[in-house]
């Protein structure tokens, strides 16, 4: 298993050839003891749409080797900013290039439409490669004023070395870059695991890597079980620093993996119960429409979810009618349909995850607003579905839910919204809407949460930095934050002038 | 109607051809000069006229200044966001980058620098600038700053607005690329003025700036003489920033109108008298090689020139003979030979001003060892000169000369070296060659010089910034630092709960 497939786009009829290997050292080869593999489904149609190479944990081995020798010898402190700048955004021209054909795949394995994944997901994921090929060459340490006549200090921000970095399903191309970008940026070398349920794009992104000229080595693709892969990189002695973006729970054993092997560095960015509240100043219209968004986009299958709703009393009943008519008001369906808005849930196990937090919402109580039914014939469709008169103990209030649902409740004064809203061991992001300026900032101030969008919801920049609080995550990814994340600080101590006395 | 300048060229170095509007850039179109005047351009290796390009006065810097402001106000500044300002930075690189040799050659015509030079020196350094620069457009962040939790204060880096900038002829393209880099990458509007020696690369930039796609009005380019254009915009009552590179003298100009008129942020970037120290142990054969590389670089048609060579007693004589040596073995001639390493120095007022130092040098006593003489019986071409025995206080010490022409003096005392490297109303730069990495640290902190060199010269890089002490300048380009230059710090203070 390591020869290309084609695979057929059904709706465009484009042929795409897709690497199934293992990306090493800048070829794609088999597994070197295994013959297991991993199918990837199309979730709109059920159908299986390939199947790749599954890494092993001598693979991981033969990866890690792989990178640590490009970062001893052609990367790292081996290649100046300027070059790793000039790669960087040869791989944002090519990606730019093959935009359609990527974001036609990516809709192909994970779902979502066709047009969102090469407008946004593709579209935030050249910027992001951009952004940091920009501060290639900007990575300065500082001097630091010691005895004048003696002594010189200062500080070198050096790449860490070989990172292993776990991505998720729900944005892989765009996950994908958040995580290469800083890596590459600051001189690191990658092993990387993309989801064994959309592996397509990492491979396929792979071959692009090579076309811009990288030495081989300083990224590597290897597809794999979380339990396989994904547990190698964590607990290998020759991994510096892992990253991961995922569930809380497979965060806590990618850490304590850490923690036992070699105490490499983590950075986790983890789930998220997101609150998001509604104040009677806002612009209802407005709020309604960011509020849909923060629980229907990507189907909801977003670390920053804004899945609880808080409405001020009163105005609920009018904020509640109007949020029901924008979920109604979105088409799902298939990816390559036409004015569609989201896509499936990404897998069956996803699906029936879902659906069996609806069923519990139901069985503990909570009043069904819209959806929550489910459809028939074959997708892992999940419709919008809006719970209301909510109680704080229900397990769609307190659990990650990761698809298009919704918990809301109602609050009366702006302490008690505060109260509900950090009420959680989530502090990913968090959304207000209010049109009394200082009430945005009490508000905001008083969020725990590592984003807080006041008077919008969901929307990113890659300058401006990202991740959680509690048990949200650990580390910020995007912005100059970012960055931090995969460098090194070494501090120099340069004597010129002082002699030691001995005995002292 | 503006005309075209067409040129082939067909020489053993580069072949092709080259063709252009020679009009002023305003607005995103060429146009001739409000009082239809024109500027002969010489080729310096003969003295012949290459062309002729339009020349503005005043009256056309008013209208470059509304079509910037303009262009501020609408689809620059703020109202463009910096991952946009960075891509078509980003953009324009990749175009110079595609016209490389082009850029070379026609720098090499205008100027009078080898075309190996112009290519692999100046047209690298140029768009390694623009890209460095493209990389910073969305990332000068301002700060939030702790008061009290009844406070939210934080500042913005604003980009200060229409900015005026002025460039000399020593390094047309770079300090063109030195000027857009940070200017366009905060956001700022630009009315620049190239210098009327050599205006040719700067105005077939004009059009890859607009295929680049940056808006009209964002960049504005108008040729002219320093009395009326430069003069303009130093004054110009709506142009909030001038950054000047070029002669200390012109420089205070510059500053007295700023501050005669709106007290205008003024940068400036100046000459210098830079000393090149080396002691008893520097690696001998090495010093040597920089030592020339100083003085002798661009044809000694640089700022930071290391002009004052300081030699310690133990290795004077040795250092003299092959110093002397080398000198000798460089190569003068044609721009576009293929082994030449000098041409022509830029005009016929830089050749008499040059020729009038080496008068001065022989007529005050100092001993002409090397040089001291014109090369050839056509263009401004001349020998690289050294002069040794010099006193303190001759002209050929305290000035700067802007040529080939370097000054090797003898020291003994380590300590009164540093005296003596510092004895100058300059501050640009200074070099220092030796093994012991004591003493060169040491003294590189005693020098008054922006930028120190230990065992190199003459190495600039777009990251590392660059300017002078004293009377060689005010502020610091390249680097992180130049974003300063072309911002307007504002501090925003929120109040959430004082009440008064």
């Amino acid at each position: 298993m390591a020869q290309p497939v084609q695979v057929t786009i059904p709706a465009t009829g484009r042929k795409i050839t897709v690497p199934t290997g293992l990306f090493i050292n800048n070829e794609f080869v088999p597994s070197v003891d295994s013959k297991d593999t991993i199918e990837t489904v199309n979730p709109a149609t059920e159908l299986v749409i390939c199947s790749v190479a599954a890494a092993s944990s001598a693979d991981i081995d033969r990866a890690v080797a792989a990178a640590r020798h490009a970062f001893n010898t052609t990367w790292g402190k081996n290649v100046t900013g300027f070059e790793r700048s000039r790669l960087m955004n040869k791989l944002a021209d090519l990606m730019e290039r093959d935009a359609q054909a990527l974001a036609e795949l990516e809709t192909l394995n994970n779902g979502k439409p066709v047009r969102v994944a090469r407008d946004f997901d593709i579209g935030d994921s050249i910027q992001c490669i951009r952004y940091y090929a920009g501060w290639a060459d900007k990575i300065t340490g500082q001097t630091i004023e010691v005895d004048n006549k003696t002594k010189v200090a200062f500080t070198r921000h050096e790449p860490i070395g070989v990172c292993g970095q776990i991505i998720p399903w729900n944005y892989p191309i765009n996950m994908w870059s958040w995580k290469v970008a800083p890596a590459l940026a600051a001189g690191c070398t990658i092993v990387m695991k993309p989801s064994e349920v959309t592996p397509l794009t990492a491979l396929k992104l792979s071959e692009l890597f090579v076309e811009a000229g990288f030495p081989p080595g300083v990224l590597n693709t290897v597809p794999s079980l979380g339990s396989v892969g994904g547990a190698a990189l964590a607990s290998h002695l020759d991994v510096d620093k892992v990253a991961f973006t995922g569930s809380t729970l497979t965060g806590r054993k990618i850490m304590e993996a850490a923690a036992r092997s070699n105490l490499k560095k983590v950075s986790l960015e983890l789930g998220g119960k997101s609150p998001h509240i509604i104040f009677e100043s806002a612009d209802l219209e407005q709020a309604a429409n960011w509020a849909a968004l923060g629980i229907l986009y990507n189907s909801g299958q977003d670390c920053t979810a804004g899945s609880r709703l808080f409405v001020q009393d009163t105005i609920y009943d009018r904020f509640t009618a109007l949020l029901a008519e924008k979920a109604r008001a979105l088409k799902i369906g298939d990816g390559f349909g036409e004015d569609v808005s989201g896509g499936p849930v990404v897998s069956k196990a996803q699906y029936e995850r879902v659906w069996s937090y609806i069923e519990s919402g139901k069985a503990e109580g909570a009043k069904i607003l819209n959806g929550g039914e489910k459809r028939q014939g074959k997708g892992f469709y999940v419709d919008p579905t809006i719970f209301t008169d909510v109680k704080p103990s229900m397990k769609i209030v307190r659990e990650e839910i990761f698809g298009p649902v919704l918990a809301v409740a109602k609050f009366h004064t702006e302490e008690e919204a505060i109260a509900l809203a950090n009420d959680t061991t989530y502090g990913l992001g968090a959304g207000l809407h209010s049109n009394d300026a200082n009430q945005c900032m009490r508000v905001s101030s008083a969020l725990e949460a590592g984003t807080v969008w006041v008077n919008q919801y969901n929307m990113l920049n890659n300058n401006v930095p990202f991740g959680g609080k509690k048990q949200s995550g650990i580390g910020r990814e995007l912005g100059s934050y970012g960055l931090e994340e995969y460098t090194s600080v070494k501090a120099v101590h340069w004597n010129f002038g002082e002699k030691l006395d001995w005995p002292f | 109607m503006p005309s075209t300048f067409t040129h082939e060229f067909n020489t053993p170095v580069y072949k092709g051809k080259s063709s252009f509007n020679t009009g002023l850039f305003i607005d995103g179109k060429f146009v001739d000069g409000q009082d239809g005047e024109t500027i002969d351009v010489i080729n310096p290796t003969n003295g012949k006229v290459i062309t002729k390009v339009s020349a503005g006065t005043a009256k056309d810097v008013d209208i470059a200044v509304a079509a910037a402001q303009k262009a501020f106000d609408t689809v620059w500044g703020l109202n463009c966001a910096g991952a946009v300002r960075g891509k078509l930075l980003g953009k324009l690189a990749d175009l110079m980058e595609e016209h490389a040799d082009e850029l070379a050659a026609l720098e090499a015509l205008d100027n009078g620098k080898t075309f190996g030079w112009a290519k692999n020196s100046d047209v690298v350094a140029s768009v390694g600038c623009i890209r460095y620069y493209s990389g910073w457009a969305d990332k000068h962040s301002g700060k939030v700053i702790e008061t009290d939790e009844n406070k939210l204060a934080y500042t913005r880096n604003e980009p200060i607005g229409v900015v005026g900038q002025i460039i000399p002829w020593n390094f047309p393209l770079m300090m063109l690329s030195w000027k857009l880099g940070p200017a366009l990458a905060t956001g700022c509007t630009i009315v620049l003025k190239p210098s009327e020696f050599t205006p040719l690369t700067a105005l077939r930039m004009c059009e890859l700036i607009q295929k680049a796609g940056f808006p009209p009005g964002v960049v504005n380019i108008v040729n002219g003489l320093g009395t009326t254009v430069g003069q303009a915009i130093a004054e110009h009552p709506k142009i909030e920033k001038v950054a000047f590179t070029g002669s200390t003298l012109v420089g205070r100009k510059i500053m007295e109108a700023a501050a005669k008129t709106n007290l205008k942020k003024v940068t400036l970037e100046l000459g210098g008298k830079s000393p090149n120290i080396i002691f008893n142990d520097a690696d001998l054969e090495q010093a040597v090689n920089w030592a020339v590389h100083g003085i002798f670089w661009n044809h000694g048609q640089a700022c930071c020139a290391g002009s004052r060579i300081f030699v310690q007693e133990g290795i004077y004589q040795e250092f003299l003979t092959r110093f002397t040596e080398k000198a000798k073995s460089l190569k003068i001639g044609d721009p576009f030979e293929p082994d030449a390493y000098q041409g022509p120095q830029v005009s016929q007022t830089q050749y008499d001003r040059i020729m009038g130092y080496i008068n001065s040098g022989k007529e005050q006593g100092a001993k002409l060892h090397l040089g001291g003489e014109r090369h050839g019986n056509e263009g401004y071409f001349i020998k690289p000169t050294i002069f040794t025995d010099t006193k303190p206080n001759m002209k050929i010490v305290q000035e700067e000369i802007f040529g080939p022409v370097g000054v090797v003096i003898k020291f003994t005392d380590e300590d009164d070296i540093i005296r003596q490297a510092n004895d100058t109303v300059y501050g640009l730069a200074a070099a220092v060659f030796t093994q012991n990495i004591n003493q060169a640290i040491e003294t590189a902190h005693r020098l008054h010089a922006g930028t120190v060199w230990i065992n190199c010269a003459n190495q600039l890089h777009p990251q590392i910034p660059f300017g002078g002490f004293k009377q060689s300048g005010i502020g610091r380009e390249l680097g992180e630092y130049a974003l300063a230059n072309y911002s307007n710090v504002k501090a925003v203070h929120v109040n959430l709960g004082h009440k008064m």
